[in-house]
């Protein structure tokens, strides 16, 4: 995990970037050093402590794991969540850089409070939405002002409201993440483009589809990447919502390491997620790749 | 204006789709907004308005009283203070370790750059949880488990990369040239750098700081893992979540709100600039 100097290019360069090199490895150094001790270490730790007890290597908490009767609940509500709120996450946050795009009046204050769930955590979200969904909270109240009877949003055999009421609080907090990215995206496409294709007549949905997406794959591809890896670790929101009802498997590890008080198999469920950001993450790589990638920047 | 001859169904059509996008735009915004106002409203009223059942929508019963009892209970207070411990804390540790790395980035070529960037992408990408487990046993052997250090450390380690990137970002958009300047007008390297570069830089770093302060304050799974009776503010009221009235949980969410509002409200010009900036 650390990282090495490839040494064919440092004979190669030039005299003024081989003076630069000591001064360089001194600036990045200790940036290297700090998350060598603390992300490289930790991960093989980990590695350790979900597969190794006093005899050696084991599978015993793998198994306890899996035989746990939350678990493929929660993997299945954790799969679930990122299938349907992704594509809804996306298609708001593109639609919503367009409406801006488009200048409305305010267009900076309709920003700004768009932007606003970016810096909330999680438990915000799910505490926000408590008060509206909970038996008493406000959405029950404003029905019951309307003459309607409410409905027991978070109960337990409402599986589905608690999953709608989860996705929409999610929705609302983490939805602008992609929009602050699409719209950086937006603005480093000129206008020009899509005002060729609209001269030749293209329509607004063809531009869309021919023009404006394609230019923004580039950031598309880090907000989904970002995006997923983020709605991997969801919990706190079903925890403020719906305490353990609704079992995701970050809220598992949680749950296995302060409730249950067993580090190793909490390590196997944190290597979980882990193995599925990593697959995800180098499977949005290869679906999005550009034609023309040179590196990373 | 009686001109009846030129078609205006264009005009119409364009100032419909007018009105359109601001209606469109006014809706998300409510839908934004609404929620941050129901649950000021319900941090800011009296616990017996709370009780009530059709709950008042409107503002009717203002009191400070259960933002009072959230505060007056056991821990938050201490907590409150953890947290912005640990978030200065965490910025100061970030900013001394990644402005130096983010300025090498942009500015120097070296060897190893290459993997070096690969490494920050697949740092930003490591999930919390992955960190937290086996760093609460690292620490207990070290420790520091359980102190505001130990959060401190694993909130540096995931802001870290982010850190650098945006840095990175904020010096490339320095021009070199001031700098060789400088150096031309008799300055040393480092003379240069603070006394050309950072300031022209120090609105982009301070965004940037700024978010790792975000970053730190919001952080819930990693600090309550680390901590046992130093738990910064979310920490807190993820553990007594389970055995609090709902009164409680509500002065939580809205205690947890507010910062974030004046943090965006703080750093609203950076916003796209150092996501468009950190992504590519």
């Amino acid at each position: 995990m650390t990282v090495q100097a490839p040494p064919a290019p440092a004979k190669a360069a030039t005299p003024v970037r081989r003076r630069s090199v000591p001064a360089a490895v001194w600036l990045i150094g200790p940036s290297v050093v700090f998350m060598t001790l603390l992300l490289g270490w930790p991960v093989i730790e980990g590695v350790m402590q979900a597969f190794r007890n006093e005899q050696g290597f084991t599978l015993e908490f793998v198994t306890r794991m899996v035989q746990d009767p939350y678990f493929w609940p929660a993997v299945r509500n954790t799969l679930l969540l990122i299938a349907v709120m992704i594509p809804i996450q996306f298609a708001f946050a593109i639609g919503m850089a367009l409406l801006l795009r488009a200048n409305p009046r305010l267009n900076k204050v309709h920003f700004f409070i768009w932007a606003i769930p970016l810096a909330l955590s999680d438990l915000a979200a799910g505490l926000v939405w408590l008060s509206i969904f909970n038996d008493r909270g406000y959405l029950n109240s404003a029905l019951a002002w309307l003459g309607i009877e409410g409905v027991s949003w978070l109960a337990y055999d409402n599986q589905t409201t608690m999953f709608i009421c989860v996705l929409i609080a999610e929705l609302w907090r983490a939805t602008s993440l992609v929009l602050v990215i699409v719209v950086a995206g937006l603005q480093g496409i000129p206008k020009d483009y899509d005002e060729a294709a609209q001269v030749f007549g293209a329509s607004f949905w063809q531009r869309l589809r021919h023009v404006t997406l394609p230019l923004l794959k580039p950031s598309l591809q880090v907000a989904l990447i970002l995006r997923t890896i983020l709605a991997f670790q969801t919990f706190a929101v079903a925890q403020a919502l719906t305490g353990q009802n609704f079992p995701l498997v970050v809220g598992e590890t949680y749950r296995w390491y302060t409730g249950l008080q067993n580090p190793n198999v909490a390590a196997a469920l944190a290597l979980v997620i882990l193995a599925v950001s990593m697959l995800t993450s180098i499977f949005y790589l290869r679906a999005l790749r550009e034609k023309t990638q040179g590196g990373t920047r | 204006m009686s001109q009846a001859t030129v078609d205006t169904a264009p005009l119409k059509r364009q100032k419909r789709n007018r009105v359109l996008l601001q209606l469109t735009c006014i809706a998300v915004s409510l839908f934004m907004l609404i929620p941050i106002y129901l649950i000021s409203l319900a941090a800011l009223s009296s616990r017996e308005s709370l009780n009530a059942f059709p709950l008042s929508l409107l503002p009717t019963s203002f009191s400070f009283e259960t933002l009072n009892a959230f505060l007056g209970s056991t821990g938050v207070f201490g907590a409150l203070g953890n947290s912005l411990i640990v978030g200065v804390g965490t910025l100061l540790l970030s900013a001394l370790i990644g402005v130096p790395a983010g300025y090498a980035l942009a500015r120097f070529a070296f060897p190893g750059k290459e993997p070096y960037q690969l490494f920050l992408l697949f740092a930003r990408a490591l999930p919390i949880v992955v960190l937290s487990v086996p760093l609460a046993r690292l620490f207990l052997t070290v420790d520091i488990y359980d102190t505001t250090y130990a959060v401190i450390l694993l909130h540096t380690a995931l802001a870290l990369p982010t850190t650098i990137l945006i840095s990175a970002s904020v010096f490339l958009g320095v021009p070199h040239d001031v700098e060789e300047a400088a150096r031309v007008f008799g300055c040393s390297p480092f003379g240069a750098f603070m006394r050309v570069v950072m300031p022209m830089a120090l609105p982009g770093i301070a965004a940037a700081s700024i978010f790792t302060f975000v970053m730190s304050w919001n952080e819930v799974l990693g600090a309550s893992i680390l901590t046992l009776d130093h738990r910064t503010l979310p920490a807190q009221v993820l553990t007594s979540l389970a055995d609090s009235p709902l009164a409680y949980r509500f002065a939580g969410g809205f205690a947890l709100v507010i910062p974030s509002i004046i943090f965006i409200a703080f750093m609203r010009r950076y916003l796209t600039n150092m996501w468009g900036s950190t992504i590519r």
